[in-house]
């Protein structure tokens, strides 16, 4: 189980990069190991400006189907369009490659509520 | 794992979908043992099976398999059933396993002719090992001519040193293979043997889920979704499967249902848009007004097609009909094929 310790995280086991104003957010190793063969990421939120804890898209995967929450709130800026063609780029390298969808935020106090690698390694019990 | 009636159940060991190409191109063991056995003897055994069972097991012999489904007064499925004819006066009957309950209370009720009933789910245990490559896994372990034994037909002999293990050419992936019926005493020693022997041939073990995508591509219907209390053999496609040519429980509602036409009927439908369907999704027609709704869906992992079997109003299940799956607030498009899938 991969934990990054220079990534944010939230208890839906989202992963979140900052980058100046920013963020780069997928979901963690260990999400896409207890989802198993991902078949497509949706999100159609792009352009939209939505709040911690909304759902922005959804991830169907063979076992079942989950939403996916927003962990910062801000406006949607891009989805990663290769993840269309290839999902199991998530299975396979969720923290590189397998990124879902880049947010502009607004304030810095939007990142304050996220969990630590150390937490989220907690919350997970890894 | 997960629990599933009543026991813990891998949904998988590995990816669901390697787990799946697995058996359809090379062979994947299952360990099914939760699966519920029934055996019933003696003189009015026969008699019993007839009158509770909608296909005719009086076709059967010793040595032969006939899958059937078992119904109640008003023409619902109690449960579907393999039924084995193990000698003259003795037959078993595998059942679902959240259905042994249930079912054993249901035959002791039909029993009126007196034939013995045992529930033997407890003492068997029960491996499934499906998949093009089973015959090359299993052949170096016994001794019985496997390549012998036709589809639906089983031999009773001895596998890895274990006697009396029924060897069942059976199973609910259409990949062809084996079911093995053993002591539950012996079911380690059984799979242990079969991966050992198994490591060339690079055999994996298969949860339920992958059981389930193998299953839907084949258009089988699984209890408890696509087949229950309130649906009928007729409507859900198992009319090869109900012969009128001896009464059973409700084979008269069903003959007349058969007759005239059921009101809805199970059909095998495919997503026209990127989108999978679930089980309990509306299905809808083009003006948005509920026809039916989704019992299985998911991706077949063996054509990419993301599909779904669902009842529908009996004027929207001819093959080509468009329909539509209402998925999270959406209304995906979604054509009728014909089952199987694959």
């Amino acid at each position: 189980m991969t934990i990054l310790d220079d990534l944010k995280y939230s208890k839906d086991h989202e992963w979140v990069r900052m980058e100046a104003n920013v963020a780069t957010i997928g979901i963690t190793d260990f999400a896409q190991s207890e989802l198993g063969d991902i078949v497509y990421i949706e999100v159609e939120a792009v352009g939209e400006i939505l709040e911690t804890g909304d759902i922005f898209g959804s991830v169907e995967a063979v076992k079942a189907v989950s939403d996916l929450f927003l962990p910062v709130s801000g406006k949607i800026l891009e989805f990663n369009e290769a993840i269309n063609d290839s999902p199991d780029k998530v299975n396979r390298d969720p923290y590189g490659e397998g990124w879902i969808i880049k947010v502009e935020i607004e304030t810095k106090e939007n990142v304050s509520n996220l969990l630590s690698a150390e937490s989220y390694k907690e919350l997970i019990g890894a | 794992m997960v629990a599933f009636a009543g026991y813990e159940m891998p949904v998988r060991y590995d990816s669901i979908i390697a787990e799946h190409h697995c058996v359809r191109e090379n062979v994947g063991v299952f360990d099914i043992s939760h699966m519920g056995e029934f055996l019933v003897e003696g003189g009015r055994a026969l008699d019993l099976l007839r009158s509770i069972l909608t296909n005719d097991p009086e076709g059967l012999k010793v040595g032969k398999a006939m899958y059937s489904c078992m119904t109640n007064e008003q023409g619902g499925i109690v449960d579907d059933l393999v039924v084995y004819q193990i000698d003259t006066e003795k037959y078993m009957l595998v059942v679902n396993a959240a259905n042994i309950d249930k079912g054993v209370n249901w035959i002791s009720q039909k029993n009126t002719m007196g034939a013995n009933l045992k529930n033997v789910s407890d003492d068997m245990g029960l491996l499934a090992i499906q998949g093009p490559n089973a015959t090359q896994l299993l052949e170096n372990l016994t001794d019985v001519p496997l390549a012998d034994i036709p589809f639906y037909h089983f031999t009773i002999g001895s596998i890895c040193s274990i006697a009396d293990v029924i060897i069942s050419a059976t199973g609910y992936t259409g990949s062809g293979g084996f079911e093995l019926y053993c002591k539950s005493e012996d079911l380690n020693t059984l799979w242990n043997n079969i991966f050992e022997e198994g490591k060339s041939l690079k055999v994996k073990p298969i949860g339920l889920a992958a059981r389930d995508t193998l299953r839907l591509e084949k258009g089988y219907c699984l209890y408890g979704n696509d087949i229950d209390d309130t649906t009928s053999p007729i409507e859900a496609g198992l009319g090869w499967v109900t012969k009128f040519n001896h009464p059973f429980t409700a084979s008269s509602i069903l003959k007349i249902q058969k007759d005239k036409g059921s009101r809805s009927k199970l059909v095998g439908f495919e997503m026209l848009e990127k989108s999978i369907p679930r089980k309990g999704y509306p299905i809808l027609d083009e003006n948005g007004y509920e026809v039916g709704h989704v019992t299985s869906g998911n991706l077949s992992p063996s054509t990419g097609k993301h599909i779904g079997m669902g009842y529908v109003q009996t004027a929207l299940s001819k093959p080509e009909t468009k329909i539509y799956i209402g998925i999270r607030k959406e209304k995906i498009v979604a054509k009728v094929v014909k089952l199987p899938f694959l």
